[in-house]
């Protein structure tokens, strides 16, 4: 909420618990509030000096601190002030330096320059166990489970609550851990393995941990991508729960209007170094682009759509038990086709049954009027489907091969010369395709997993353009990826489609939806709800479709 | 099992905390129960068809070939775990039962205790070479101790050539250790049966023994977690090494005549044991008590056909159906579980 938002903020001066030093106190933020309460003495860092500094000063800062890997220089010069009581966002594109930033506060990277204040004494964070007895933990954007142990051992691992001889007492942790999600309103078996946890239930978990460990400030590295809204409206609860406690929360996050809604300051990076750290009221979220970008986000007008073509893409009642029901649809060139609904509903399903991932129990797939033979990938990238998934890391790409492979996976039978790939040609295909899609990175042989997210996906792209594909079908292209490379990638897809290609895209964001749509079909528990033209369509019409409230539509 | 698990979810949005308890402890109870019923009912086909196989003698038989194999699946297990595999152990157990055994023609009157140290010093030796390696030499264990188990063995028959240790050379004492017993049943067997209890209580109970399972279960979360997993791997490969030169010092006691073939493929019987008793191969769950249980059934099966007068050919055949058995039955589980708690985690919709 706005107005949460803008309480939160006048209270921002106040100083938690904070003045409390000791880690082990988590009382509610007891200290007087104070929107005048005298500024801090605190010293000049960063480029700008934070609006509001508490009396008792940051809980933990880091002062222009530096980190390089070879020739990549991912932060160059990045100051953060975190204040106990407060959700401090942290912002920037992908490639600004964050991950970096979080890393070294979890300890996984130690700077090269600069220091590491906690509550105002310079510290060195040798490893993960150092930050996390610091009282620093790190939600990260895939929780890292054991996935075979119970949720109260994940909990408790390595701290597990002992019984005479340093046996472990399984009971008093189990009643520990419900004692913690009592705390965070959340309800989960603590006796359950982890393994089926939903990723919002393992955030959970994660922090129950956090909390458990008593940490002071909690790192949330773009904990909302992958949940649903009531998920995040459960996550925020929680956020507000452990800022009552006194806690400081890093928010991570490319959804500025969840920023807005949960955060108190912000801190923007950009290229590694800290280009705004601010109090948010006041600020728009225009305000936070521009710092981010530098430059406004360019808007697709109705001059750039071009007239479809001919029809690419046919499926005719498409059907999986169970998962989806009766899909027919179709895509001509130069048409972008939105499939909307919300996760779960089997867009993505759909969109694997027609590259031939899935098998489908009954329907037809039809490519430029040619029946494509099921379950078969290769017949579909003969057909002319290109196909990008919503999981890079794992179904997109090779982590551990370098870019310029990645980018000609898909386009060896071009690059091959009596059986063998040339490299030459391969680097020089490579090289063709990160320019056009400005690309950012160190050398074209590092591996892909050095990318930030963002340019990961438009190594994805850049495979599949390679083969110069007649349809192409994007599963949330700009997931995770932050403002300046979704606006690169929503340029290219419609460049694509300028260019005749068939695009089906499958999102989660309506904005997105809604912007880049010719066509927005939308989905609900496997079947087709509603479709709109562009012009029609809006926030509200696709919502009901996807939730329900309306029964037949379009 | 479909019956139970679709509990109607959309009436009670209550969280299933009690049914999915139930649901995760069932599974890990037929993770040890089903090897049990395999082994009971192999047994009473077994007597059904040769009433001599349920005598004393076979009992004592099937249990003294047992020990050896219960105590390096106890190691193998703390290994597996942690998501590793030892390969060196027949050839550690190999060289230590040569070794350990010529000591009683080489020094006369030496006490047994000695010989039992010796044993030990032999494996804990190739075991720390073992988890240094993969420990901190970042090298995966399958090639690491693959490597071990040709060189050990190379040594092995470096020292012994064309030699052998014969049972006249060995001490009465030293012979009878595998062979006393009550009713059929060694007290090696019942002292092996405590260890390996032990083993499990420790794994089970213990902050390191998690850890193990942890490591096994997502490496990276472990070093996230602040586990330290280079020092667990190690002392996970040092005590089986140790438990395998242990190990060989009684398989002389046992077969009495050593030469340099001794427990050649034994590491590949253990995994087998270790698997079949449902320790998961990729890490992270199973018992010492169930990979017990499994080499006691490969035994079994090995002495059941030998007394049926069934080609010993079918016991490897039965051993290999019965690892794929396992392995399928543990996928089968895991993609079962999975998808229950996904769905009642998810609750409504999806």
């Amino acid at each position: 909420m706005g107005a949460d938002g803008a309480a939160g903020t006048g209270q921002s001066g106040h100083s938690g618990p904070a003045s409390s030093s000791e880690p082990g106190s988590s009382g509610a933020g007891a200290a007087p509030p104070g929107p005048g309460s005298p500024a801090g003495p605190g010293t000049p860092r960063g480029p700008v000096q934070p609006v509001s500094q508490d009396p008792a000063g940051p809980l933990l800062s880091l002062v222009h601190a530096a980190k390089s890997f070879g020739a990549v220089h991912a932060v160059v010069d990045a100051s953060i002030d975190i204040y106990g009581g407060e959700a401090h966002a942290l912002v920037g594109e992908n490639g600004a330096g964050k991950s970096t930033v979080v890393k070294m506060l979890a300890g996984v990277y130690q700077p090269d320059a600069g220091e590491l204040l906690i509550q105002g004494r310079p510290a060195v964070l040798a490893g993960p166990a150092a930050a996390q007895a610091a009282g620093i933990a790190v939600i990260y954007q895939e929780p890292t489970l054991f996935p075979d142990l119970t949720v109260a051992e994940n909990i408790f691992m390595g701290r597990q609550p002992l019984l005479a001889a340093r046996r472990i007492d399984r009971r008093l942790m189990r009643t520990e851990a419900a004692a913690l999600f009592e705390r965070l309103g959340v309800h989960l078996d603590p006796a359950r393995i982890s393994r089926g946890l939903s990723i919002a239930d393992q955030q959970i978990v994660e922090i129950a941990k956090a909390l458990s460990l008593e940490a002071r400030v909690i790192v949330m590295d773009e904990p909302t991508a992958a949940l649903s809204a009531a998920e995040v409206a459960r996550l925020f609860d929680v956020v507000r729960a452990l800022r009552a406690s006194g806690a400081a929360v890093l928010f991570i996050s490319h959804r500025l209007e969840e920023v807005f809604e949960i955060c108190q300051r912000v801190t923007v990076m950009r290229d590694g170094r800290q280009v705004l750290a601010s109090e948010l009221a006041g600020l728009t979220a225009d305000d936070l682009v521009r710092a981010m970008v530098g430059r406004e986000m360019p808007q697709r007008t109705a001059g750039e759509r071009s007239q479809p073509g001919d029809e690419v893409l046919r499926v005719e009642r498409l059907t999986r038990e169970g998962v989806f029901t009766d899909i027919s649809l179709h895509v001509r060139a130069g048409e972008i086709v939105a499939l909307a609904g919300l996760v779960g509903s089997g867009r993505s399903e759909v969109a694997r049954a027609i590259f031939g991932i899935d098998r489908y129990a009954a329907g037809t797939v039809t490519v430029r009027g040619k029946e494509l033979r099921r379950a078969s990938p290769a017949a579909a990238m003969t057909a002319g489907i290109g196909y990008v998934p919503e999981d890079r890391r794992q179904q997109g790409l090779v982590m551990d091969m370098s870019i310029q492979q990645n980018v000609a996976l898909a386009s060896l039978a071009r690059l091959r010369q009596g059986g063998f790939i040339r490299s030459a040609a391969e680097r020089a295909f490579a090289t063709d395709w990160a320019q056009r899609l400005r690309l950012k990175y160190g050398r074209l042989t590092d591996p892909v997993s050095m990318l930030s997210g963002g340019n990961q996906q438009k190594v994805v792209l850049a495979k599949w353009l390679g083969r110069r594909p007649a349809l192409l079908i994007v599963d949330e292209p700009t997931r995770g990826i932050d403002i300046a490379t979704k606006a690169d990638v929503h340029e290219l897809l419609v460049r694509l489609a300028g260019d005749g290609v068939a695009i089906l895209m499958i999102s989660s964001e309506l904005p997105e939806v809604l912007h880049m749509g010719d066509r927005i079909l939308v989905m609900r528990e496997g079947r087709l709800t509603a479709e709109y033209s562009q012009a029609d369509a809006s926030e509200e019409k696709i919502m009901s479709a996807a939730t329900g409230q309306l029964e037949r539509a379009g | 099992m479909r019956a139970t698990v679709a509990t109607p979810d959309e009436t009670t949005r209550k969280p299933p905390r009690v049914s999915s308890r139930r649901l995760t402890e069932r599974v890990f109870r037929i993770r040890e129960s089903g090897i049990i019923v395999v082994l009971v009912l192999f047994v009473a086909v077994t007597v059904s068809i040769q009433p001599r196989f349920a005598s004393q003698q076979e009992l004592h038989f099937i249990l003294a070939n047992t020990t050896v194999f219960a105590l390096l699946a106890l190691g193998q297990t703390m290994v597996v775990v942690s998501r590793n595999v030892d390969l060196s152990v027949g050839s550690v157990v190999g060289l230590s039962a040569y070794l350990s055994a010529s000591l009683f023609g080489k020094v006369h009157g030496i006490p047994i205790v000695v010989v039992f140290l010796v044993g030990l010093a032999i494996g804990l030796a190739v075991g720390v070479a073992n988890g240094l390696m993969v420990a901190i030499g970042r090298v995966p264990s399958l090639v690491v101790t693959l490597a071990t188990l040709y060189i050990v063995r190379g040594i092995d028959i470096l020292i012994v050539g064309g030699n052998e240790v014969v049972a006249q050379t060995l001490p009465n004492a030293f012979i009878q250790i595998p062979r006393a017993g009550v009713y059929g049943v060694p007290y090696l067997a019942i002292a092996v049966a405590v260890v390996v209890g032990l083993g499990a209580y420790y794994l089970r109970s213990y902050r390191s023994g998690r850890e193990l399972y942890a490591i096994g279960s997502n490496p990276e979360a472990a070093r996230l977690a602040g586990i330290h997993v280079g020092r667990r791997v190690f002392t996970a490969f040092t005590v089986s090494g140790a438990i395998a030169g242990v190990a060989g010092v009684l398989w002389a006691a046992q077969y009495q005549t050593v030469d340099s073939n001794a427990g050649t493929g034994y590491e590949l019987t253990v995994i087998a044991s270790v698997v079949v008793g449902g320790v998961a191969i990729f890490g992270g769950s199973g018992s010492a008590v169930g990979a017990a249980i499994g080499a006691l059934l490969l035994q079994t099966i090995n002495s059941a056909l030998y007394v049926l007068g069934i080609s010993p050919f079918w016991d490897q055949a039965i051993a290999g159906l019965l690892l794929l058995v396992a392995i399928t039955l543990d996928r089968v589980i895991s993609l079962r579980l999975s998808a229950a708690l996904r769905r009642r985690s998810s609750g409504v919709g999806t």
